[in-house]
């Protein structure tokens, strides 16, 4: 078998092994929780009848393994169950399922992960390339000290910053990111502006100092040099030389920061009142309405390995040393 | 009659001076090495700390003390105004220095316990225990930690003790890679193969032979870990699943007066009150990054240079 084919295969085994870890982690989490959550849930004057029947609908008569497979072929075809909330003591219940909830706001989500990374890749990648072509320069250390420092920031000191100068004192953008449905594509875009500025600050800053190692450190290696040595030019040099072998570390690095973007999400949504499904998981986490955030936390963990996958069989294709075998 | 012989030898030369610098001289001397960025990070953090200890000293009013005008503005009886329901916000965050950094401290503390432990004996014990402990690390680190963080802070509940076990048991899986990694390079060293022939104990081995020469990656560690440790505490608080009230915390002061920052038309200085947490975090991930950074510089000759 072609050794390409070989490694990412076996990379993916470990990818489908990892996400079945991890969703078994994330299933347990309900099996932590005290015993009376029954009652918690469903408020002090719940009779027995209804804790019974509400332990019942969870399934908790049935062993662990039995609630797992339900669980996991049900969450795979998009059912996640339904939520904690809205019942109450009486058997009343009014509560919706997870996916009624989850489904708008994932997609409000992908949208500003997606507007961002619009933004942040290519201007992540042009400024962290030419920080490492002119290393040291007045442009690179300016460069570096302002990324240096957004790091440094809390997302929500970055995003209170923009909301102060853009939204309160000179009012260009809208503070409040409340996008709707209805809305037109440019009226969405104008409203989820900000929330995409304070996340391209935050992730162009990682992206590009990731960008800036990672080419810094192929300029050193001896190929690159000898190519110079030879007189080559240097436009050749980059295109020929270092980029056949960047596309790995430039893959990692644009994949590990869109996994980041998947969890600095959260806290740019609350900040920002966006409807999206980090704002929904920390909703669920106060009022403990373990279903959503067992649904929320799948997504985002599955987001996050699915794209580190991609990421490490972008680098396994592009291997030169893969790629033509001895 | 034979003459003295006449020999030099450089190595008697340095050798005759007797007077070892005293510990106050080297200190001296290391001073002046020190880039004044590193200067600026090491007077931010003793503030800090100064402030943190002292707390109850400093801060002019007590921590949950609730005075009758919300949303006072800043000058007069309090010098930064007073929050939503009439706590002075200079109290509260120099009390939020205490429980922030103090929080944030013990979580890192117990992260590198249990991190360094495990990942020390990972690399002494090759094999099971080693291979064991690693692919529960990459299980663990393959969710990310705020989701995770979250996830379990809706099980376990929003508590100060919690809150410390859950991020340090989340953050020990990078304190284990490293020490796991570098331990790895000293554990084949020829004096640690005579110590346990000598027949010392496990613990011995570990604390004696291998923990002083891993000591440098793992304080710089302790510093970058910290920082990353204190941003998610500060975030989880923002988001109101923290440190919960009415304990003082820089997080969660944020979100409470956040609605100010609508009148920044009005009175900039308004405006700016729930800014003054979210800079105070910034500037001390900032001034612990600096020292960080020179003292990387400085153990491990590391430099951004080729």
């Amino acid at each position: 078998m072609h050794p390409i084919v070989r490694t990412t295969i076996q990379r993916l085994g470990l990818g489908v092994m990892t996400l079945f870890m991890v969703s078994v982690i994330i299933f347990s989490s309900i099996e932590l929780l005290p015993g009376d959550f029954g009652e918690a849930v469903l408020g002090q004057a719940a009779t027995k009848e209804t804790v019974a029947a509400f332990r019942k609908e969870l399934g908790l008569d049935k062993p662990a393994t039995v609630r797992y497979y339900n669980w996991i072929s049900s969450a795979m075809t998009g059912d996640f169950g339904t939520s904690f909330s809205g019942r109450a003591a009486s058997g009343q219940d009014r509560s919706r399922a997870v996916v009624d909830l989850v489904a708008p706001r994932l997609w409000n989500t992908l949208f500003l992960a997606g507007l961002t990374a619009i933004i942040a890749v290519p201007l992540a990648l042009f400024l962290g390339v030419t920080a490492a072509l002119y290393r040291n320069s007045l442009y690179d250390r300016i460069i570096n000290a302002t990324t240096l420092s957004t790091i440094s920031f809390p997302e929500f000191f970055v995003a209170y910053l923009l909301i102060l100068f853009l939204a309160s004192l000179y009012q260009f953008f809208p503070s409040l990111a409340n996008i709707t449905d209805q809305m037109a594509l440019g009226e969405r875009i104008y409203r989820s502006s900000l929330p995409a500025m304070t996340l391209t600050l935050v992730i162009v800053a990682h992206m590009m100092r990731m960008t800036r190692a990672a080419i810094i450190n192929l300029l050193a290696s001896p190929y690159i040099e000898m190519a110079r040595l030879k007189g080559i030019s240097k436009g050749k040099v980059i295109l020929h030389h270092a980029l056949p072998n960047a596309w790995a570390p430039i893959a990692t690095v644009i994949a590990f920061n869109l996994a980041y973007l998947v969890v600095g999400v959260v806290v740019v949504e609350v900040v920002f009142v966006y409807p999206g499904i980090g704002q929904l998981m920390v909703d669920a986490v106060t009022t403990r309405d373990i279903p959503v955030v067992q649904a929320c936390a799948l997504i985002f963990a599955a987001t996050y390995i699915i794209l580190n996958l991609i990421a490490d069989i972008i680098s396994i294709i592009t291997n030169p040393r893969l790629l033509h075998p001895r | 009659m034979t003459e003295p012989e006449q020999t030099y030898s450089a190595a008697a030369e340095v050798g005759q001076i007797r007077a070892r610098r005293t510990f106050m001289e080297r200190l001296r001397i290391g001073a002046k090495k020190v880039p004044l960025s590193a200067w600026f990070g090491m007077i931010v953090i003793a503030i800090y700390g100064v402030f943190a200890i002292f707390a109850p000293l400093i801060a002019p009013y007590g921590e949950a003390q609730v005075f009758s005008t919300p949303y006072a503005p800043w000058g007069g009886d309090h010098m930064f105004g007073t929050d939503q329901i009439g706590r002075d916000i200079l109290t509260r965050l120099i009390y939020g220095a205490q429980n922030t950094i103090g929080i944030a401290l013990a979580a890192t503390l117990l992260a590198f316990v249990i991190g360094g432990g495990l990942g020390l004996a990972a690399a002494i014990n090759r094999g099971l225990v080693d291979q064991l402990l690693s692919r529960c690390v990459d299980i663990l680190m393959a969710i990310p930690s705020l989701i995770f963080a979250l996830m379990l802070l809706s099980i376990f509940g929003s508590s100060v003790t919690s809150l410390i076990v859950i991020i340090a048991v989340l953050d020990s899986t990078r304190v284990f890679r490293l020490t796991r990694a570098v331990a790895m390079n000293v554990v084949v060293m020829d004096y640690v193969e005579a110590a346990k022939l000598r027949g010392e104990k496990l613990g011995w081995v570990m604390r004696k032979e291998i923990l002083p020469n891993i000591m440098p990656p793992l304080v710089a560690e302790f510093g970058l870990r910290f920082c990353f440790v204190f941003l998610t505490i500060a975030a989880l608080s923002f988001l109101g699943v923290g440190i919960q009230p009415p304990t003082a915390d820089w997080g969660s002061m944020v979100r409470d007066n956040a609605s100010l920052i609508q009148f920044a038309q009005y009175d900039m200085t308004a405006a700016i009150t729930p800014l003054l947490p979210a800079a105070a975090i910034a500037l001390l991930t900032v001034a612990v990054n600096f020292v960080v950074d020179w003292f990387l510089h400085k153990t491990s000759g590391l430099k951004d240079e080729h």
